[in-house]
């Protein structure tokens, strides 16, 4: 274990070292390759002027709503385009073929409908969730052995019960993977939500990113970059890798 | 020695009586003829065991019996009142591997006793671990699925469909994904349990050797369509021992009216 936490860091370590490197080689203006120092340096100076944990705060609200909102929504939706063909037929094509659409797609929709507001930006997230969440529901669902349900049905469990103890459960580790795919495409959307739609309402990662671009900042796009990837290996080493980790050894999936 | 033929146990009030059951199923590009005309009677504590090639409609009879699929004509009978669906009094183990892999041992034992009114949690608990104990897996009831071997987990369904005590224990060829050896010991519990839990039991099996080694009656069925042609009594004590010289036998004997059959079908 230590010996793998190792091998991490020296891996890093070596790249940042190659990246100092680089700079020192002075291949590239400094305005297009800032030194990691001066990245760390505007980290540094954003953490503790508090615009950076400001901005984190947001950004993770905005987004934790709007996840919400797609789960909520994606959800039940996908457990209706199992269960019944009509809805399979109607909601699964259209979650199919919105899926497809890349969530940037929504911004000048969101702006002229919603304006330059919170909601616009939500509605991005929702659009970049909701779909793909139905169709990994969707499939979750599907591939459940049918032997499970009969097995209960032969016990007695009906409908909801059903639902609720057999369905649900057997397509966790599916889920759990869609959810997994639709917090990485809340997060893309809101991103590019943030980069495209100026409000006033709150300035997130995104806005920060864009500011630094409009500024010639690059220690700062590079720094806020930095942030937004630290967020991310954050959530899933917190929230998902231990869900993951139960299933895997409760189902037996688990690689050695 | 002769086998022979019997009527079903006419004393004892049947248990299962099912009478002229047909079935057919519609698939995209024929209509298969499951079961043509199907009449048994199985009595209250009857061991019986349906024989026959695969497609021969057996297990769909077992699910007929279980309620998890209806016939097409003809009455089926638990107790004297018409099954209209699944019900705690008839439990099935199936063949596959049908434990849920998101519960423990206990919690897969646990799922059928939660669906019964007016037992108490500490009650149900009581019972799952006396039939894990039972099939002898007491000490493995915090186990994973997955932990397990084929034939404890074949152990755990069977704890699983007893614990919700059914009168009735319906088995789709549930030793059929086993090595032998553990066949073998599963032979033996499964009679020990029967005798002391006098369950009546349907066992679906192809093995001739498991049926006579396990029935009081066998029931021989011939595919294309799935009907029944001739039923054998197994008068032999009990417990038995699957290599017996006479339990070879009747499986002799009955295995050669088997291919008879068979034969039979493939010639016409």
């Amino acid at each position: 274990m230590i010996a793998r936490w190792l091998a991490a860091a020296l891996f890093f370590v070596l790249l940042v070292a190659a990246w100092y490197l680089a700079v020192k080689a002075h291949i590239w203006s400094p305005i297009l390759l800032p030194s990691p120092i001066s990245v760390a340096d505007y980290v540094k100076s954003a953490v503790e002027d508090g615009t950076l944990w400001e901005a984190t705060q947001v950004t993770v609200r905005r987004l934790l709503i709007g996840y919400g909102l797609g789960i909520l929504v994606g959800l039940p939706l996908g457990l209706l385009t199992a269960s019944s063909r009509w809805c399979q037929d109607t909601i699964g094509v259209l979650a199919l073929g919105l899926q497809t659409l890349p969530s940037v797609c929504w911004v000048p929709l969101a702006l002229l409908w919603f304006g330059q507001t919170e909601a616009a930006l939500l509605f991005v997230v929702v659009m970049g969730t909701l779909w793909s969440l139905i169709i990994a529901t969707d499939h979750g669902v599907r591939t459940i052995p049918p032997i499970y349900t009969r097995a209960a049905r032969s016990m007695g469990s009906t409908g909801l019960h059903t639902w609720t103890h057999v369905v649900l459960p057997a397509a966790l580790p599916f889920l759990l993977s869609g959810m997994k795919q639709g917090w990485a495409f809340a997060w893309r959307s809101l991103m590019a939500a943030e980069i495209y739609v100026t409000i006033l309402t709150g300035f997130g990662l995104g806005h920060l990113l864009h500011y630094g671009r409009e500024l010639n900042a690059m220690d700062q796009v590079i720094g806020v970059m930095f942030i937004i990837v630290v967020i991310g290996l954050a959530v899933d080493k917190t929230l998902f890798a231990p869900i993951e980790q139960f299933l895997h050894r409760r189902w037996g999936t688990a690689r050695q | 020695m002769a086998v022979a033929e019997v009527n079903p146990a006419k004393t004892v009030p049947s248990k299962l009586v099912l009478e002229h059951v047909s079935k057919w199923f519609q698939t995209s590009t024929l209509t298969v003829h499951a079961l043509d005309d199907v009449t048994l009677r199985i009595a209250e504590g009857e061991f019986v065991c349906l024989v026959g090639p695969s497609g021969c409609g057996k297990s769909t009879l077992l699910n007929i019996i279980a309620g998890l699929e209806r016939p097409d004509r003809g009455l089926v009978q638990a107790d004297g009142k018409t099954i209209v669906g699944p019900g705690p009094h008839r439990l099935v183990m199936f063949q596959e591997a049908s434990l849920f892999p998101w519960l423990t041992v206990l919690g897969n034992v646990l799922f059928g006793l939660k669906l019964i009114n007016g037992v108490s949690a500490a009650e149900r608990r009581e019972r799952a671990e006396y039939f894990l104990e039972l099939v002898g897996l007491k000490k493995f009831m915090h186990s994973n699925v997955h932990e397990l071997s084929g034939g404890m987990k074949q152990r755990v369904a069977l704890a699983r469909a007893l614990a919700p005590n059914p009168s009735v224990l319906l088995m789709d060829e549930p030793f059929g994904a086993l090595d032998a050896l553990t066949r073998e010991q599963l032979y033996g519990d499964i009679q020990r349990i029967w005798s002391q839990h006098r369950k009546t039991i349907v066992f679906v099996t192809h093995n001739v050797r498991e049926a006579v080694c396990l029935g009081d009656r066998v029931i021989l069925f011939s595919p294309n369509p799935g009907r029944i042609r001739e039923e054998f009594a197994i008068p032999l004590p009990r417990p038995r021992d699957i290599n017996s010289v006479d339990l070879a036998r009747y499986s002799t004997e009955i295995t050669r009216v088997l291919k008879g059959y068979v034969q039979t079908e493939v010639a016409g």
